[in-house]
């Protein structure tokens, strides 16, 4: 029973330390608003992605981007990159029961439906065992895979593929 | 006053068939209109969710599909899909409906489980029976007649063609498109075949 007061004393004693420590740093950091100049804003020749509208005020919202219709494969641009969704993918519901995905993509299905097979490697669960089904682990397609709009990147990039995958 | 009544009441005795037709007109357009009111009530989607067998499960459901919302505002609801437009069938559907009401009383489905449990035996009744309508209620709006392929997907385009030439029907394809699909995996191979499922 002492030990356990002894703890909850020197605990709580940290607490207050952090606290305080905080508090001061809080009250030191510079707060923007509206009519703040744009140097207060930056911190450190850091800016955020909100860009220079500050805290208090409403950022603005994001045009919605619509899906693109259906289009050919999209080339990939890094070796073992999980190949994007080239179609629109609104109600292909992924539940526990069923996976819409694999009415095309399952290697019963996939000549047929003129679509890419599931990767061999979706067969293996995390310990290397092959599996008749889907692996747990690969089973929620959208985890990796994403369908694709048409946006321009929001910060610049210079990222080539390499040059094997270019060739095509 | 009695005087005029009893008049009234001559007037009528001499005039039976007269009385009786306008009777009969009347009335028959009281009960009719009563039944076909009664019957449109009980197709709305409100009725329908109006348990909550239909309300906390197949209706959360179909809530996130584009028969419910979209771009354009059209929507397809409960009885648009699952009871036929035509007099005939309509009736036949609702007579059948009477099981579902017993069902109702025994409590068939009346938890998230027991319905889970049920949701296979429920969807291939469904299944089964958009099947031997050749779809109807999809066709209410989606004629295949009038599709114009040029205008559908690199995916759907073919798919369609390929299927309509095969004598398939909407349903051979597009299962759980308005409530979740449930867990096929223990399907034989017949049903498989059936239901044209992978």
């Amino acid at each position: 029973m002492k030990i356990t007061s002894k703890k909850t004393v020197l605990s709580s004693v940290l607490i207050g330390l952090g606290l305080l420590v905080s508090s001061v740093y809080v009250a030191e950091t510079p707060i923007p608003n509206s009519t703040a100049q744009k140097s207060d804003i930056e911190f450190n020749g850091v800016k955020s992605l909100r860009g220079e509208t500050a805290i208090p005020d409403a950022d603005k919202s994001a045009s919605i981007k619509r899906l693109q219709p259906d289009i050919e494969p999209i080339a990939r641009n890094y070796f073992q990159q999980p190949p994007m969704i080239p179609h629109r993918i609104r109600e292909y519901k992924i539940t526990l029961q069923y996976n819409k995905c694999m009415t095309c993509h399952s290697w019963d299905a996939y000549k047929k439906a003129k679509a890419t097979k599931v990767s061999q490697t979706h067969f293996t669960d995390r310990d290397g065992n092959a599996q008749s089904t889907l692996a747990a682990r690969r089973y929620f397609c959208t985890q990796c895979h994403a369908p694709q709009v048409d946006a321009e990147p929001l910060v610049e990039n210079a990222f080539a593929p390499v040059h094997e995958l270019e060739k095509k | 006053m009695i005087m005029l009544f009893k008049k009234f009441l001559a007037f009528l005795k001499r005039r039976a068939v007269f009385t009786v037709l306008t009777l009969g007109f009347i009335g028959g357009i009281v009960f009719w209109g009563g039944f076909n009111t009664a019957m449109e009530a009980t197709n709305t989607e409100q009725f329908c969710i109006g348990c909550h067998e239909m309300e906390s499960t197949v209706y959360q459901e179909y809530r996130n599909t584009i028969h419910y919302q979209n771009r354009t505002g059209v929507r397809a609801s409960c009885p648009d899909c699952h009871v036929p437009k035509a007099w005939g069938p309509k009736m036949v559907r609702k007579i059948q409906a009477s099981n579902e009401l017993f069902h109702k009383a025994l409590g068939s489905i009346n938890t998230p489980e027991k319905f889970e449990e049920k949701r296979m035996y429920l969807a291939k009744r469904e299944w089964k029976r958009m099947k031997k309508t050749d779809s109807v209620e999809c066709r209410n709006c989606h004629e295949f007649g009038s599709m114009d392929y040029t205008l559908q997907s690199r995916r759907a385009a073919p798919q369609h063609m390929t299927g309509f030439d095969e004598g398939k029907t909407c349903i051979d394809c597009h299962k759980g498109i308005a409530h979740q699909m449930p867990d096929t995996s223990s399907l034989t191979d017949e049903e498989r075949k059936e239901f044209n499922l992978q």
